[in-house]
């Protein structure tokens, strides 16, 4: 398998939707790439990242004032 | 007889699909209930693709107002959550057309760029490298990164990768086919993973000279 190979089934693998089979080759790929596993890793973590870090902070002032905003238009409308 | 009840019993419907029925027979607590649980993340989806405070402001408030008043084209198959979030991208979509008045905004917009979809930052992280930033420093980084990719890839990588749908609800709520999201969503991870290395490297020095950088850059 080359490095392209590779990349091109990066998401699948991170994503849990490849086969048996192809896992292993995947696997046989990293054991002698270093650059390919920084590659996994690095992208893993920066999904991970993402994820657990709220990027746009929704301050509860503001949160309450629009929930308010939105029950008084829904009854208006109910 | 007693091993199928079991199974019906563990298929147990979706706590939302009580509280929309609920709504529908004229509760408005329960929508008070539904608002409460979901409004972080639609407010996060709209910042992402307007990327306006203002702008996901209204959309919040838009699209959980649309959706108070269309309950009753909601198809309880489908999950209230997904039905939510289609109705406030599209609300985000509106409101970017709106601001770019005569220009139009599509989610094919800015993909051709091939822009970091070859890895060539091939250095490691440090382990745990988020530990060696302040929490708004952090979220400043991660801003400004994923405002960097183009609309069509952000978008999707949020449906995805935040906020957790899966490929086919992100392809059908962008009227995209399966193959162009998972396209889309690689290119995405690769792009900021690229761009992060820039400051997660484990070379300590090479880490303050970016930061020197992003401090020039404001």
């Amino acid at each position: 398998m080359t490095c392209t190979e590779f990349l091109a089934l990066l998401d699948d693998l991170i994503d849990d939707t490849v086969t048996a089979e192809t896992r292993a080759e995947l696997q046989a790929h990293l054991g002698h790439c270093g650059h390919c596993e920084v590659i996994l890793n690095t992208t893993r973590k920066t999904i991970e990242i993402y994820r657990s870090h709220e990027v746009y902070d929704l301050p509860a002032s503001l949160r309450e004032r629009l929930h308010a905003a939105i029950m008084a238009r829904c009854k208006k409308c109910g | 007889m007693p091993i199928i009840q079991t199974t019906v019993e563990q298929l147990e419907p979706h706590p939302d699909v009580a509280l929309v029925e609920r709504v529908r027979g004229g509760d408005v607590s329960a929508y008070d209930t539904l608002v409460r649980k979901y409004e972080r993340q639609i407010f996060r989806i709209a910042q992402h693709i307007t990327q306006n405070r203002e702008d996901a402001e209204d959309v919040m408030q838009d699209a959980f107002l649309k959706a108070y008043e269309k309950l009753e084209q909601f198809q309880g198959n489908s999950k209230f959550y997904t039905w939510l979030v289609r109705i406030a991208v599209n609300e985000s979509l509106m409101r970017l057309r709106k601001r770019r008045t005569g220009k139009m905004v599509s989610i094919d917009e800015d993909i051709a760029t091939e822009e970091g979809s070859v890895p060539r930052d091939l250095a490691d992280w440090a382990p745990d490298p988020e530990q060696n930033f302040g929490q708004s420093e952090l979220a400043e980084i991660l801003r400004k990164t994923i405002q960097g990719l183009p609309q069509g890839f952000r978008i999707v990588f949020v449906l995805r990768d935040v906020e957790g749908l899966s490929t086919e609800e992100t392809a059908e709520m962008l009227s995209l086919s399966v193959p162009a999201v998972k396209s889309r969503l690689l290119r995405a991870r690769l792009q900021l993973r690229e761009r992060l290395s820039r400051y997660f490297h484990g070379n300590k020095r090479l880490k303050e000279m970016r930061l020197g950088e992003t401090r020039n850059e404001k």
